[in-house]
């Protein structure tokens, strides 16, 4: 895995260093979307893929990545033009990214992590209660899923690489929380948004975890544009976002990813979360 | 023990066939069982090993890169599938890192992670060590006692030993599925048994019935004489076939030997009143006729008074009646005669012929004879008169009374024959005895007689009388050597 992403990103650089020909302009717009939320969700994908390409009468690929880690390489190295990511990887490459649109979940731009614990520790009300616990986190440049608790813990004044007797990655929230559902991990920090949704389709699993407790709130996770994006692009694509909940198949869209509609958003949206990352060095 | 031994074979028969029946079928059944527990165990095994190795590799980038997520996919994989939990499933999976612990486990809650392996059943401890035993193999560890199988898998290349993956099958699912399969085998048996014991039963039935009529037969002979033993009651060359055959034959020398016997124990008899009533004959003869010379001189040489003259004339009438008496038992056959001509037979039945007309009686009469024969021709013709006479007086009118005489072998053969009444036992067995049959007619001296001629010319006469379809018949054989004439 590690070996055939190395050689992927060899190849990107490759391409990222031919010059750029006209025949671009007519390529495909690349959508990068990371495993915040719905990671399996292929056919919903495939339906949003379908209705950007009516909307914006031209092709769309999207972009895949097991890791954050994996779409951010790919927004610096030009290889994507757009990218649902979190609001973590935004602040840290806000300098080479453009905000786009914002989802409004239950009619809000915002969003906030679950403490969850496992069946066993249900007894557990707080984070300092899990000390010396399995940890489970989502990725290592996920807001909710790791950059939060880390934060907490630095409150706490805890040391949050030896806080737990052992932490791992999950790559994503779904997983994340299916960690916590089998007892994997006895406890994790998980996307508020992807537990209610995941509650919503599949309680079965949700069931099994028991929410502790809840973050303040942060920017949800919004739409941006490589700063390069031709203006035109840039445009037509957050009309088509903003416009998504006017039309009944945008609706549609809307409904099944459990979100209100796009907004435009400020980056003002995102202190909150640079400020975490100051307290680590990061900002 | 001895009670089942003592058992008729009636019951021994089928029962132990029952038993021989039933043993093979549990024999086979179990031999089966065993079979496919042990086949169970190696696909099992086998599918194990297989899974392990597999698995073992992919797991060595994830435990190397510390991706427990990855880890955990890989080995909760198995787990996943649609078809449910199938019989080779584990019961669960376990990664131990190069201390011993729990680097991660489709288990969590029972096995979590970073957890002693030692610590986690009283069974482990033992599996750690022999894990801790150098080798690259993949190796299956079974404890005694132990209801679970351990197939233990290193996870390395080349040189890097990043751990150890464990499987851990409950030998339950190996249980449960043997169950199933005993199940079947028990079905099968039994439905084998059920089609086999009828089988079984009948054929012990038709062995031991034949022996039993056998036993019963040969029990019987001490007392008396039984009866055949019919051959369609068994009718096979086997050795129960031969003893049957044996049997038979047997019962057929005896009947010869006894029939012979009590066939010398009446001649005997007969002899010894022949000889008996001989002698007094002779004995009562001799004075006889000289009191009747006397009587015929008194009556001749004397004046007698009318009252004497009665009294002699009874006394004479008395006499005679003895005389006539004693000279009928005073047979003597081998009198001076000459030989017996066809003629003398014609002779005989013209003589019976209006007897047997004024008894409505058909006489039908068969004769061979075209030549004198050596045979006193008197004693022949008395004879056969008196079997003709009895043969008319016993037959009831309309009825047929045949002769046949024939000769053969130099042998002269009269065949006389009646549809009367046929005799009792006991008339036959004293038929030929003086006075026997003192019957409605006659002094019962006609059939002596005839016998004492018989033997006296060496031959032999013989009575068969019995009802054959309803048809009474009664018949008289004589048969008398010739050329006996002296």
């Amino acid at each position: 895995m590690k070996v055939s992403r190395r050689a992927f990103l060899v190849s990107c650089a490759a391409l990222a260093m031919t010059p750029a020909t006209p025949a671009f302009s007519t390529r495909a717009l690349r959508v990068g979307m990371t495993p915040a939320f719905l990671h399996t969700q292929h056919g919903l994908l495939a339906d949003w893929r379908g209705y950007m390409e009516s909307k914006l009468n031209r092709q769309v690929e999207i972009v895949q990545r097991d890791s954050y880690r994996e779409t951010m390489d790919l927004l610096r190295l030009e290889q994507l033009d757009f990218a649902w990511v979190c609001s973590y990887p935004y602040v840290y490459l806000k300098k080479q990214l453009r905000l786009v649109a914002v989802p409004l979940y239950r009619s809000r731009p915002y969003y906030s992590a679950y403490l969850i614990v496992s069946e066993k520790n249900r007894h557990i009300k707080s984070l300092s209660q899990l000390r010396g616990k399995v940890f489970a986190y989502a990725d290592p440049y996920s807001l909710t899923g790791s950059l939060v608790p880390r934060y907490q813990l630095r409150e706490m004044g805890e040391d949050p690489e030896k806080f737990f007797s052992k932490t791992f990655f999950t790559y994503s929230h779904r997983k994340l929380i299916e960690a916590v559902a089998d007892g994997l991990a006895q406890g994790a920090s998980v996307d508020g948004y992807v537990w209610d949704s995941l509650n919503a389709l599949k309680p079965e699993i949700t069931g099994r975890t028991f929410p502790v407790s809840q973050s303040i709130e942060f920017g949800f996770p919004p739409i941006v544009a490589r700063r390069a994006v031709a203006e035109g692009d840039f445009a037509a694509v957050q009309k088509m976002l903003i416009g998504m909940y006017q039309d009944q198949q945008g609706n549609a869209l809307l409904r099944q990813l459990n979100l209100n509609g796009f907004i435009y958003g400020i980056p003002e949206l995102y202190d909150g979360v640079a400020e975490m990352m100051r307290a680590f060095g990061e900002s | 023990m001895r009670f089942l031994l003592n058992l008729s074979f009636r019951f021994k028969v089928p029962l132990w066939g029952s038993l021989l029946i039933v043993g093979t079928a549990a024999i086979i059944s179990s031999t089966l069982l065993l079979r496919s527990y042990g086949e169970l165990k190696s696909d099992l095994l086998r599918d194990a090993r297989s899974q392990g190795g597999t698995m073992a590799a992919t797991l060595f980038s994830a435990v190397l890169h510390d991706q427990v997520w990855r880890a955990y996919e890989i080995i909760k994989a198995p787990f996943r599938s649609e078809s449910g939990k199938s019989p080779g499933q584990a019961e669960s999976i376990v990664v131990l890192d190069r201390r011993g612990l729990v680097y991660v486990s489709t288990n969590p809650e029972s096995m979590p992670m970073l957890a002693d392996f030692r610590q986690l059943s009283p069974e482990f401890p033992a599996l750690a060590d022999a894990i801790a035993r150098p080798g690259s193999e993949t190796r299956v560890l079974e404890s005694e006692g132990s209801d679970h199988l351990f197939v233990s898998t290193p996870i390395r290349e080349e040189q890097a030993h990043l751990g150890t993956l464990v499987q851990i099958y409950s030998k339950k699912v190996l249980y449960s599925r043997f169950l199933k399969s005993a199940e079947q085998a028990a079905l099968i048996a039994f439905l084998v048994i059920v089609l086999l014991l009828p089988i079984g039963w009948y054929w012990g039935q038709r062995t031991a019935v034949p022996l039993l009529r056998l036993t019963e037969r040969v029990e019987e002979l001490g007392r008396r004489l039984p009866d055949d033993l019919a051959p369609e009651l068994y009718d096979y060359q086997d050795e129960l076939g031969r003893l049957y055959q044996a049997y038979n034959r047997t019962l057929q020398q005896l009947r010869e030997k006894a029939q012979i016997e009590g066939q010398m124990i009446h001649s005997e008899r007969l002899a010894a009143i022949g000889r008996l009533t001989a002698g007094i004959a002779h004995e009562v003869n001799n004075p006889l006729v000289g009191m009747l010379t006397a009587l015929n001189t008194l009556r001749h040489h004397d004046e007698l008074s009318p009252r004497m003259q009665k009294t002699l004339t009874l006394i004479e009438r008395g006499l005679l009646q003895i005389k006539d008496t004693v000279g009928a038992l005073l047979v003597e056959a081998k009198v001076k005669s000459r030989d017996l001509l066809p003629q003398d037979l014609d002779d005989v039945r013209t003589l019976i012929e209006p007897q047997a007309r004024e008894q409505g009686v058909n006489l039908q009469w068969h004769s061979q004879l075209q030549t004198p024969l050596p045979l006193p021709s008197s004693s022949v013709r008395q004879v056969l008169i008196n079997l003709l006479l009895n043969a008319v007086k016993a037959s009831g009118h309309g009825s047929d009374v045949g002769v046949d005489i024939t000769t053969a072998e130099s042998t002269l053969s009269i065949i006389v024959v009646n549809g009367g009444q046929t005799l009792t036992d006991s008339q036959t067995e004293h038929l030929f005895e003086p006075f026997a049959n003192t019957g409605d007619r006659g002094r019962g001296l006609g059939l002596w007689v005839c016998y004492q001629i018989v033997r006296q010319l060496g031959g032999d006469i013989a009575v068969e009388s019995a009802t054959r379809d309803g048809n009474a018949k009664t018949s008289f054989k004589v048969r008398l050597p010739l050329g006996v004439r002296q």
